[in-house]
């Protein structure tokens, strides 16, 4: 039995190039033909007013393909009468692995069913990963996240630092399940103070 | 003598806010087509906001060079502790300074007459006639190339005086390159002195208004085509620009010659290389492309083939001319920058072997059967 020699196997190319190819000039102008043929006809959408570039204008635009489930700006849901559902347990605040979610309990006798709600409840956004913890952790399911980031991106960190009334005012359209816009408020005159 | 004076300031004027003009707008250019050429957007968050509102005018990012040039001049301007710090101060003007010159020698229109352009200019003016160039110097090309030869000093000294290793390697490339692709440069444009029988850029131009072969405008690249592609190669080489940035290749010298320069002094270095792109435009318009004739056009007005002919009064032909150089020149400019965002990089013992080996021989070759063919067809 014959045992051929070992060759060792070769994983380049051989860098061959023809007579055609060594005259470099032919190939440069193919090449030039292409980047320039992609020019004219990026030109000639961008002059006849269409878009010759493939870049998403973010956040001007958004894709065509933005998941649906993305986690983007939170919204804190309400309650039928339009106060928000949170009542100031800290457990997203606990959670969130940035810190970033800050918290001012207070108290509210005449709400006997939730007596404690959130005087202040700031997130700041300059900060905050998009995990969606504080989500999972909420037992009242008071907080949710949109699918957009509206107007967030900003050169200035201090007004990605949005309160409880940004993440109130956000009218999501469909994104909460309870009636939205909140009824008006059917409690009867004088039960609240 | 006044007049004389007068129209050599006007003449000044024009070509050095033409050039700055084009180093700036060509910044925005190179940005501009190399995002189109790869289907994206290109820089265009600079904006300008009018004070008190809200408004905020992009344009297109045009505001991106004021921005460049704003940051550079604001930057703080490091300087290395280097033993000859009087050449490094100097270096980047040494660069700078003759790439301005050039210009001088380039006639970027054809003859001028004040008296004709409104009539009471005559009493200042005369009925004399001023050809549209700063110097007009029978040494024409001559003179071109000894100031393009001189910005190569200022590279080594930059690199020289910067105590880096990675400068003085820019610099020494930069010094060999420069040298070989002179050489292919000045053979390349000896074809054309031969065709043409003289070094004058004006008379140049003024003989490619003519027609060959019944129907084709008498450039300088239809007579030489061959030596068109050299030359073009030739200067892309000399501006130091992709495919041949081997002093400033940032993937192994950082920036080459200008590592340790920074802020303005940087600045002046880059925008010596935009200005050098339109220089480069304008020596190949003047010798290859007719200079600031249109085809067939000439200081008297168009004249086509088939014995047609169209005269335009002065006025028509000076704003056509100015305006005819302005267009060829950004067009060529368009096509280095082409050229820059297609090809890739030379490695460095290609770019010396591409010089002596492939091209001199070329251009040798060129100039040998333009001599026989010129002495044919004269004898
Ligand atoms: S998404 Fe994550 S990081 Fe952001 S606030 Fe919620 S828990 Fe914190
Ligand atoms: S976990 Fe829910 S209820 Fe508790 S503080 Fe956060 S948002 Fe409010």
């Amino acid at each position: 039995m014959s045992r051929r020699p070992h060759v060792r196997k070769q994983y380049w190319n051989e860098p061959e190039m023809g007579l055609w190819e060594k005259a470099y000039l032919p190939e440069i102008l193919r090449g030039l033909w292409i980047t320039g043929s992609i020019f004219l006809r990026n030109m000639g959408k961008w002059v006849t007013g269409r878009k010759g570039a493939l870049t998403t204008y973010y956040p001007e635009e958004t894709r065509w393909d933005y998941a649906q489930a993305n986690r983007g700006k939170h919204v804190l849901t309400r309650r039928p009468d339009g106060t928000p559902q949170c009542v100031a347990c800290n457990m997203c605040a606990t959670v969130c692995p940035a810190k970033v979610i800050e918290i001012e309990a207070g108290f509210d006798p005449a709400d006997a069913a939730h007596p404690k709600y959130p005087v202040r409840f700031e997130i700041d956004y300059s900060r905050c990963v998009f995990c969606g913890l504080c989500v999972e952790a909420c037992p009242e399911d008071a907080i949710r996240m949109a699918k957009e980031v509206p107007n967030l991106p900003s050169g200035d960190r201090w007004s990605m630092w949005l309160a409880k009334e940004e993440l109130l005012d956000w009218q999501p359209q469909s994104d909460v399940a309870k009636p939205y816009p909140p009824a008006p408020a059917r409690v009867p005159d004088g039960e609240r103070g | 003598m006044i007049a004389d004076l007068v129209i050599s300031l006007v003449f000044i004027g024009y070509a050095i806010s033409v050039l700055m003009g084009f180093g700036t707008i060509l910044t925005w250019v190179e940005r501009k087509q190399a995002a189109v050429m790869s289907d994206r957007i290109g820089a265009n968050r600079a904006y300008i906001r009018i004070p008190g509102t809200q408004v905020k005018l992009v344009w297109l990012g045009l505001f991106h060079g004021m921005a460049d040039g704003l940051k550079m001049l604001l930057k703080e301007d490091f300087k290395p502790r280097t033993y000859d710090w009087y050449a490094y101060a100097v270096a980047p003007w040494v660069v700078f300074t003759p790439v301005l010159l050039v210009f001088a020698v380039i006639p970027f229109g054809g003859s001028l007459t004040p008296a004709r352009l409104w009539e009471p200019l005559s009493a200042f003016f005369g009925d004399k006639t001023w050809p549209m160039q700063i110097a007009t110097l029978d040494a024409g090309i001559l003179i071109v190339f000894a100031f393009s030869g001189l910005t190569i000093i200022g590279a080594m000294l930059a690199g020289w005086s910067s105590s880096n290793k990675f400068s003085l390697l820019g610099a020494l490339r930069a010094g060999s390159q420069m040298i070989s692709y002179e050489l292919v440069l000045g053979l390349t444009v000896l074809g054309l002195i031969l065709v043409y029988g003289t070094v004058n850029l004006d008379a140049m131009v003024r003989q490619q208004s003519g027609i060959v072969l019944g129907f084709l405008p008498a450039w300088g690249i239809v007579y030489q085509p061959f030596a068109a592609t050299l030359f073009l190669a030739a200067a892309i080489a000399e501006n130091k620009r992709i495919p041949f940035d081997l002093p400033e290749a940032e993937s192994e010298l950082i920036a080459g010659y200008f590592t340790e320069y920074s802020a303005m002094k940087m600045g002046l270095f880059m925008f010596a290389e935009f200005i050098e792109i339109a220089i480069i435009g304008a020596l190949f318009t003047t010798l290859f492309l007719g200079g600031y004739n249109l085809p067939y056009m000439s200081d008297a007005g168009f004249a086509f083939p088939g014995g047609a002919a169209l005269a335009l009064p002065h006025g028509a032909v000076v704003v056509t001319q100015l305006g005819t150089f302005l267009l060829k020149v950004f067009l060529v400019c368009s096509f280095q920058i082409l050229i820059r965002w297609t090809l890739p990089r030379f490695r460095y013992d290609q770019v010396l072997m591409f010089a002596w080996k492939f091209m001199f021989p070329l251009a040798l070759a060129n100039l040998c059967v333009t001599a026989v063919v010129v002495w044919a067809v004269r004898a």
